[in-house]
């Protein structure tokens, strides 16, 4: 023992520090995710989706290695979470101010936030193929005039119904009119089967008939206006609410609704698949749903859309849906746009055979083979409006209150005005 | 081995060096004495700057948060001063959740632990396989509480749920398919599952506290002629005092606290009627983007359970922890 050791506390003490500083040195450092070249050339940029269920967890990561291995130079680096998860996540990235490169968006209200913060590239000008999506896609990220991000689905919402029990009823053709529809659902009660299928649990379901008798009732341009006056007192509002409760009357649902979830054991989606109900209300997600978690219907089901209401201002061929799309942060690597395009136009037809995602491309609906698909496919071509989701299409307190209030008009606690009311006083304090 | 015994010895003569052979200098011992305070203070470093990143800090912030309106995206530039918590004392949604806070506080001390406290002595009787009782009725408490929430959510389905066939075999058919469904029923149901995830944690503790008394002092109360009755009020019951306090204590912060449990058997619903202050907090902050309002709840949370924990430990848990912040200095 030539040299004199450290003593055992100042040994400690030294290791100690080191632990500090490297922890510290952690906590501080600054993520690099990318989007300047790095010293060999080499673009990298993030990628967030919520492709973490089949199709997309498997086809999403093919498409971007396909695309890597023809972009040498380009390395994508891809987070792939959950639905809800993401949303968490989001907005906690959001506050900080850093968005990924590529993220996953469903456009409306929560996209015009993060336009107004200025954290999202305007795409307007570059993205020079959006003439080969459908207009309806596209809808959903045009804010103002200009487009801030690339639909890779979009949907609708309208009746699934169950042939067999609709026969059964006596019902020979699905209901044209809302009129017709309560008349159903009449006769559906008296030959002993539960009408509709419902999860009161989760809200979003209920908004849905509020948000399509509004459509019927006011009008699109009414529910435009709205967002802008933050006034949805309007008489064709109220109406909407009025006619849901002549439905929630006839007392439709299955028994104990309320506690019912959507896509869980014994919720609205098994009690459709399992023939518990003879309709639901619900997006083009809808089959492949009953069939996880009930049963598949197979040729017994059936899809119509939203009748119309006697004196309304909308149309049959007004849709209300929503898709998915990716935006870019702004200041993103120019060649994430070329990924989207890659994913969008050149795999559209392998997104469309893997059944999990509907056409954006114009024209593409010809390659779709399953029924249901199909139908959704041809009123989305045929159809004259779009209204994105409320809870999408307006700042989420407003949605939420969308939902919220319409639980509570199911749930008897609230009159039709009152929905209006508390509506318009989310959005006038949102 | 002599390389072993070499080294050894020669860490010894080199820790016995310093060692003086004489008592200290007062000033040398002070020297040494803050000495060793450095070096107490620089082992705190750690977890002292973990506590104040992810717990002190948190709090201010949210504190801050709480007078802003603000949605979570961009500048915090919109002060209100305390609107949010005018608004949250104006919101039936919240002054309900209050309601409901002091509805399961009140069930868990006035139900759950006569219960478990039940069950405890039972257990701590000489009974054949009593260790797989206590196994059986603690394993609930092992279990998440998302498991848990799924595992209830199947046992009271409507229809096809265990819960419904066994009320119906009970005759009582008006109950099935309400459960959850109903807002008059989903708190008393909500409570069920409780006592039957937390009971045996508080069973647990009461028999750690059993196990503590003397059983001379339980045979000598019976040479004086006291029966069972007597002996559990008057002598078991005064000595598990330190037991209970603190099993209510842990009941009490965990019902303000609840939120998984209820988070995925309900939601909060239907129409609020099972939702709790964190559930709110959660429907604000990250359903409706309103994070100075949700930030504002959180305080309001923290504050109840704050004072509540001061309170409680000043003045009933005082006997039993000696030498606590709040004892006011008195032992």
């Amino acid at each position: 023992m030539a040299s004199i050791p450290p003593s055992r506390r100042r040994f400690l003490a030294l290791s100690g520090l080191t632990a500090l500083s490297v922890s510290m040195a952690a906590a501080c450092g600054v993520d690099d995710s990318g989007g300047k070249p790095g010293a060999d050339g080499k673009v990298t940029f993030a990628w967030w989706n919520i492709a973490t269920t089949e199709p997309g967890k498997s086809l999403f990561p093919e498409i971007s290695s396909a695309f890597m291995s023809d972009h040498p130079n380009i390395a994508i680096k891809t987070t792939s979470l959950e639905n809800e998860a993401f949303k968490s996540k989001l907005t906690a990235t959001t506050s900080s101010g850093k968005l990924p490169d590529v993220f996953q968006t469903w456009g409306g209200g929560v996209l015009q936030q993060q336009v107004d913060a200025g954290l999202v590239e305007d795409l307007t000008d570059v993205f020079d193929w959006s003439s080969d999506l459908t207009p309806v896609s596209l809808q959903a990220y045009q804010l103002g005039g200009r487009t801030y991000g690339v639909p890779y689905d979009i949907g609708m919402v309208g009746f699934w119904y169950n042939k067999k029990l609709f026969a059964k009823a006596g019902i020979t053709t699905p209901p044209a009119t809302w009129a017709e529809l309560l008349d159903d659902v009449r006769k559906l009660k008296a030959a002993g089967v539960t009408p509709i299928a419902l999860a009161g649990k989760e809200k979003w379901p209920g908004h849905y008939y509020w948000a399509y008798l509004a459509m019927r009732v006011a009008g699109l341009p009414a529910l435009q206006e709205a967002a802008t006056t933050k006034d949805f007192t309007g008489a064709g509002f109220v109406q909407a609410g009025v006619h849901l409760k002549e439905l929630v009357d006839l007392q439709p649902f299955q028994a104990a609704f309320l506690g019912a979830g959507y896509a869980t054991p014994g919720g609205q989606a098994a009690t459709m698949g399992n023939g518990k109900a003879a309709m639901e209300l619900m997006g083009q997600w809808g089959p492949s749903v009953q069939k996880d978690a009930g049963a598949d219907l197979g040729a017994d089901l059936g899809f119509f859309p939203f009748p119309t209401v006697d004196g309304g201002a909308g149309r049959a061929t007004e849709v209300f849906g929503g898709g998915g799309g990716f935006a870019l942060r702004k200041g993103a690597p120019k060649e994430a746009l070329d990924f989207l395009k890659f994913l969008v136009l050149e795999n559209e037809s392998k997104l469309l055979a893997s059944n999990g995602y509907l056409p954006v491309v114009k024209g593409a609906e010809s390659q779709l083979t399953d029924a249901n698909r199909k139908v959704v496919a041809d009123s989305l071509v045929k159809a004259t409006g779009f209204q994105l989701f409320l809870d999408q299409a307006y700042p989420p307190a407003v949605g939420q209150e969308v939902n919220d209030s319409v639980a509570d008009l199911i749930a008897g606690k609230k009159t039709p005005e009152q929905v209006t009311e508390s509506i318009t006083e989310a959005a006038k304090g949102a | 081995m002599p390389s072993s015994v070499s080294t050894e010895t020669e860490e010894r003569t080199e820790d016995a060096a310093p060692v003086p052979v004489h008592p200290p200098a007062p000033a040398r011992s002070l020297l040494r004495r803050w000495g060793s305070w450095a070096s107490v203070a620089w082992f705190l470093v750690p977890a002292l700057v973990l506590f104040l990143v992810f717990v002190l800090a948190p709090i201010v912030v949210a504190v801050y948060t709480g007078f802003f309106k603000w949605g979570g995206i961009g500048p915090m530039d919109d002060f209100v001063g305390f609107a949010n918590y005018t608004r949250l004392f104006d919101d039936q949604v919240f002054l309900g959740d209050l309601g409901r806070g002091l509805y399961l506080i009140v069930l868990s001390i006035t139900v759950q632990l006569p219960f478990a406290l039940f069950t405890a002595v039972l257990l701590n009787q000489r009974l054949r396989g009593r260790a797989v009782y206590r196994m059986l009725f603690f394993a609930p408490y092992i279990l998440s509480e998302v498991v848990t929430a799924v595992l209830f959510t199947m046992i009271f389905l409507p229809g096809d749920g265990m819960a419904d066939h066994l009320v119906g075999l009970l005759g009582l058919e008006g109950l099935q398919g309400r459960w959850f469904a109903d807002p008059s029923t989903v708190m008393p149901t909500l409570f069920v599952v409780m006592i039957w995830k937390y009971f045996g944690f508080h069973m647990m503790l009461f028999l750690a506290g059993l196990q503590g008394i003397p059983g001379e002092i339980l045979e000598a109360a019976s040479i004086d002629g006291a029966g069972a009755w007597q002996r559990f009020r008057h002598v078991t019951l005064p000595l598990l005092g330190p037991t209970i306090r603190i099993s209510v204590f842990l009941s009490v912060i965990g019902s303000i606290q609840l939120f998984d449990l209820v988070w995925v058997m309900t939601a909060g619903g239907p129409n609020h009627s099972s939702e709790t202050m964190a559930i709110s907090m959660f429907q604000f902050g990250f359903k409706r983007y309103q994070v100075g309002y949700a930030s504002a709840i959180s305080v309001v949370l923290f504050m109840i359970s704050l004072v509540f924990s001061l309170f409680y430990q000043r003045y009933v848990l005082r006997r039993d922890l000696s030498g606590a912040v709040t004892a006011g200095g008195g032992r």
